[in-house]
This record gives C-alpha cells, structure tokens and sequence, in this order.
C-alpha cells in the first residue's frame, strides 16, 4: 500500500483532535496547554506540507517555515507570561487560574 | 541602479516599515535610558503613529498591490488603518497616567508592536500575510494585558488570553491550511476563482478560519475570554483591546469572506447570521448582571460585533460600507467611554464598580453629562452616533433580504438598552458616594472630541460616508 495524501491528511487531522483535546479535557498543568498548542500548529504544518507535496506547489512549505518561527515565539510568550503568574499565584495548575470567573 | 522586480515595489509598504523601524529605534532608546525615558518613548511614539497616518493617507490612489499579490493598499486598507492608528495613538494618549505610575517603556513600544501587526493584518492578500499579520498583533496583545506583572488579575488575564487566543489561531492556521490544499493557492483572488466548485475539504477549511477569525472579533461562541480579560488588564490596556484589534480583525473578517469566497455566499452567510445572532442575544442579556463597568463594556462590545457581522451577513458593497462605519463609530463610542472610566479616580485609586458611579451628575456634571450621552449612543438612540452605526448595517440587510436577523436585531438592542440606561439612571438618580478627583487634561481632551464626535455625527456624516462607501466599493 502505497502512502497517499489522505494518510498525511489523517495524521494531521490526529495531532489537531489530541490538541484540541488536550487543552478541553486536561485539568492539571498549564504547560500541557502549552504542548497542545504547539501540537495544532504541528497538525496545520503536517496539513500544509503534505499538499505542498501533493500539489508541486513551494508556498506551502514556506507557509509552514513561517509558521515554524511563529510557534517558536508563540512557546516563548507563553512561558514568559506562565512565569510572572507562577510569581503572583505560587501555582500554575489549571484550577489556579480562577481569580475572574468568566 | 535599481534592484526593482514586477509587483515586489516596497512603495505601498512605507509606513509599516516606518512604523517597524521607528518602534526598533524607540526600543533601543528605552533599553539604554532604562525607566526615566518612559515619557519621552509615549510621547515619541504618538509623534510616529501621526508620521504613519500622513504616510499612509498620502500613498498613491488607487490598488496598490506589492510581494506578489500578498500585501494590497486600496481605499478599504487605507481607511482601516488610518482608524486603527487613530485607536492606538488615542490609547497611548489615555496611558499617560498608567506610564507615568508605572513607568515601563515596554507598554508602548509593545502598543506600536501589535499596531504593525494591524496595519499588516487589514492588508493581507493572502493567507500568509493574514497570519503572520494576526500573530504579530496578538502576541503583542497576549503580554500587554500581563504588563501589570505584580498584579494577579493582570497576569491571570494575560495567561487566560494567550490560552485562548493560540488555540484560536491554531484553528485559523489548520483552517487556512486545508483552503490552500483544496484550492491550491493562498492568494485570496485565487481561492475566489478555485471556490467555485466548492467541495466539503474547502467548506471546513472556511469554518475553521471563521472559527478563528470570530474568536479575535470576540464573536459568540468564541467569546469565553472577552469578560475576563477586560477585567483583569489594566483599564488602558483594556481600552486599547477593545478598540483597534477589533477594527484589524473585523477588517480582515470582511476582506477574507467578500474577495476569497464571493461564490460560496450560501456557506459562509449562514454561519455569519448565526454568529451575529448570537453574539447580539449574549451581548444584550448577559450585561445586565454585571457589577463590573470593565466587564459590562466587554459585554456590550461583543453586542456590537454581532451588529458590524450583520453588515458582512448582507455580503453587498452596502454592508461592507455598513461595518466601516459601524468600527468607526464604534470606535470613537468605545474610546470616550473609557476614558471616563479612567478618569473615575478617588484619592487617586481607580474606581470600576458601576455603583461608584452613584450620584456623578451632582459630583462631577460634566463627566456624568458625557458619560450618560456615551450611553444613549452605544445603545443607538438617535439622534447619536451610534444610532447611525446601526442604521446603516439593518439597512443593508434589510435590502439584502435578511429580515429575519433585522428583526433579531433590534430586538436586542432595545434588550441593551437596558444596562445603558441603568448607568444613566445610576449617575442622575442615585445618592452620592463621593467627589471625584480632578479629570486629566488629556482625558478632557478625547471625550470632549469624541463626545463631539457622537452629538454631531448627524449634521455632517458626509465625509465618513463617502469615505466608507469608497472603502467598502474598493473591495468588489
């Protein structure tokens, strides 16, 4: 069996779902938050260079470059931010982030 | 000697590198004079917000369209970003009083960061440009509402933003990622001619880019972070969060659904009249309960989301034209507001309960004046503003058939008009609780323009109008 395009589409379609998942069911640790994110941007890469292949077109594997140093800043900000909260709060346990009730 | 290539000119991008390098400069000039040039950078910066805006209004006329196609000037591009730097040199000027007690530069140098991202974000042409555009202004956003870093709410706002907003703009990606496979192309005037023949890839494709997209407008149901983040940052930040990222990201929502799938109309309006039900049911009732005046705003601009999508649901030049003008009045609606929440000081401590603002007719009447007007026009009462602002959205839906969701419509807004009137009601009816302190003058300043802004709307609405609808026709 030869691998298709619907096998790469599946497994990002996987590692969106499990991100997806991972930021709604899980309720302990922020970082895990943070490993989903990264875990969906990783799915849309996933996506993204496997119709750059599909389709002998170059954009997508440049769209999915940027969007690698994109992810890149978007983990620094998140632990920068988680780390002034663990100041305040002395906890970055997901039921700790509950001051404002919205 | 010229290095220049077809449709790579780096004419029509002059003021966002202007703006780029002007915010690196004033970067550096914070990070070698440390805290004591907080002042110098605020004031600096609004020097080059005005440059960017004279920049961008003097461009050549007409479409201006540079890196192949992924970043196009045309009226609709010029009017948003000029509102969107108005917005933002409005907030710097309304911080003056947060950086002086605080005295980090960071704040401003990160305002002018997110205001870049904008002005790139309202003229993508393509999906890569919108991206990067969207994550540029977030990012940005995400550490402004943490920027009052030994605050607890301040830092719990930040986290719950950066939670939310990335999983939202990881939907957005995924999104775009599965337009590009099943039509090929990034660039929005491509996917329009590859939708034709829309198959189910491309349908979720768009779903998942409007589920994005309705997330930064803070449109129901993707409107969980609105309340809480406005009530935890900082009141500048917060009046900074509620005006320009909401003009970039409605913009952007606009330019996406009217010049990338022009042809699957029955797809997207669907979805656009659901969101703006909804965000218009949630926005009027759920206020109501608020004891917060942060988180009473928060809910009443996501009311007034749901009103500017009523104008995209139309999908015609008119409501196009109609969510121009609604972000502009909206806009100079939300700033006035906020700038007599800022100004609600006693003994120097800020004030954000509504009950604080018990008796301010007999206090303070000038403010209460302004205040219940601002009131009256974002719950649409003529002859203000914001009657206008609505006015022209339910006019184009009324013409494009959507009686329905006009009905719906007015409906919550009578609902909201409730809450208005209750501080109004508050301010002029109830016992005093206390002087306020003296109003700053560039407080003074921006409601008086505002509030000038609202009353007279009516006699001269002209130029914004024609403005608007040259804006809103650049897009068809």
């Amino acid at each position: 069996m030869t691998i298709g395009l619907g096998h790469y589409l599946a497994v990002g379609a996987c590692l969106f779902t499990l991100g997806i998942l991972g930021i709604f069911i899980n309720r302990k640790n922020v970082i895990i938050i943070l490993m989903s994110i990264e875990m969906i941007l990783l799915s849309a890469n996933v996506n993204l260079v496997a119709f750059s292949a599909f389709l002998g077109d170059i954009v997508g594997q440049i769209y999915a470059l940027l969007v690698l140093t994109v992810a890149a800043a978007e983990a620094a900000i998140g632990l920068a931010i988680l780390v002034v909260f663990f100041r305040n709060r002395g906890s970055i346990a997901v039921e700790d982030v509950n001051v404002m009730k919205g | 000697m010229s290095f220049a290539i077809a449709g790579y000119s780096l004419h029509p991008v002059l003021p966002e590198l202007v703006l780029a390098v002007g915010t690196l400069v004033l970067l550096l000039v914070g990070a070698f004079r440390g805290e004591r040039s907080t002042t110098l950078v605020g004031a600096l910066a609004l020097v080059l917000l005005v440059v960017t805006g004279v920049l961008v209004a003097t461009l050549p006329a007409g479409r201006l369209v540079t890196f192949g196609g992924s970043f196009i000037v045309d009226d609709y591009a010029r009017f948003l970003k000029i509102l969107a730097l108005i917005a933002s040199a409005v907030t710097l000027l309304m911080s003056a009083d947060y950086l002086g007690q605080r005295r980090i530069f960071e704040y401003v140098v990160l305002v002018l960061l997110s205001t870049i991202g904008m002005m790139v974000l309202i003229s993508a042409g393509d999906l890569i440009s919108l991206y990067l555009g969207l994550e540029m202004m977030s990012f940005a956003l995400y550490v402004v509402a943490a920027s009052n870093r030994d605050n607890l709410k301040s830092t719990e706002s930040g986290l719950k933003y950066y939670v939310l907003g990335s999983l939202s703009s990881g939907m957005l990606l995924y999104g775009a990622s599965l337009i590009y496979g099943f039509t090929g192309t990034v660039e929005f005037a491509g996917i329009a001619v590859a939708a034709r023949e829309a198959g189910i890839g491309l349908i979720f494709g768009l779903v998942f880019l409007l589920a994005g997209l309705c997330f930064k407008v803070s449109a129901v149901p993707f409107h969980m972070w609105t309340p809480d983040v406005y009530e935890g940052a900082p009141t500048p930040v917060t009046a900074f969060f509620a005006s320009a990222p909401k003009v970039a990201a409605m913009a952007i929502f606009v330019r996406v659904v009217l010049t990338a799938f022009p042809d699957v109309t029955l797809q997207w309006q669907q979805i656009v009249v659901f969101v703006s039900i909804a965000s218009m049911a949630l926005g009027s009732v759920a206020a109501i309960g608020q004891r917060n005046i942060k988180r009473m705003l928060a809910y009443s601009s996501i009311g007034h989301m749901g009103f500017a999508l009523v104008g995209l649901a139309a999908g015609t030049a008119e409501g196009a034209q109609g969510v121009v003008l609604y972000l502009s009045i909206y806009v100079a609606m939300t700033l006035g507001s906020f700038a007599v929440i800022l100004a609600m000081k006693r003994k120097g401590l800020a004030t954000e309960e509504i009950s604080d603002f018990a008796g301010l007719s007999r206090t303070n009447p000038v403010l209460a004046f302004f205040f219940a007007m601002l009131m009256f026009s974002l719950a649409g009462i003529p002859p203000l503003a914001g009657f206008f602002a609505k006015f022209y959205v339910f006019l184009a839906a009324i013409k494009a058939g959507l009686f329905t969701l006009s009905v719906i419509g007015v409906v919550t807004s009578v609902v909201g008009a409730f809450y208005y009137l209750n501080i109004v009601k508050v301010m002029y009816f109830d016992q005093p609780v206390g002087a306020v302190d003296p109003v700053r003058v560039e407080l003074r300043t921006v409601l008086a323009v505002s509030g000038i802004f609202n009353i007279l709307f009516f006699a001269y609405p002209g130029p914004l109008v024609s403005a608007a609808t040259a804006a809103a026709k650049s897009l068809f």
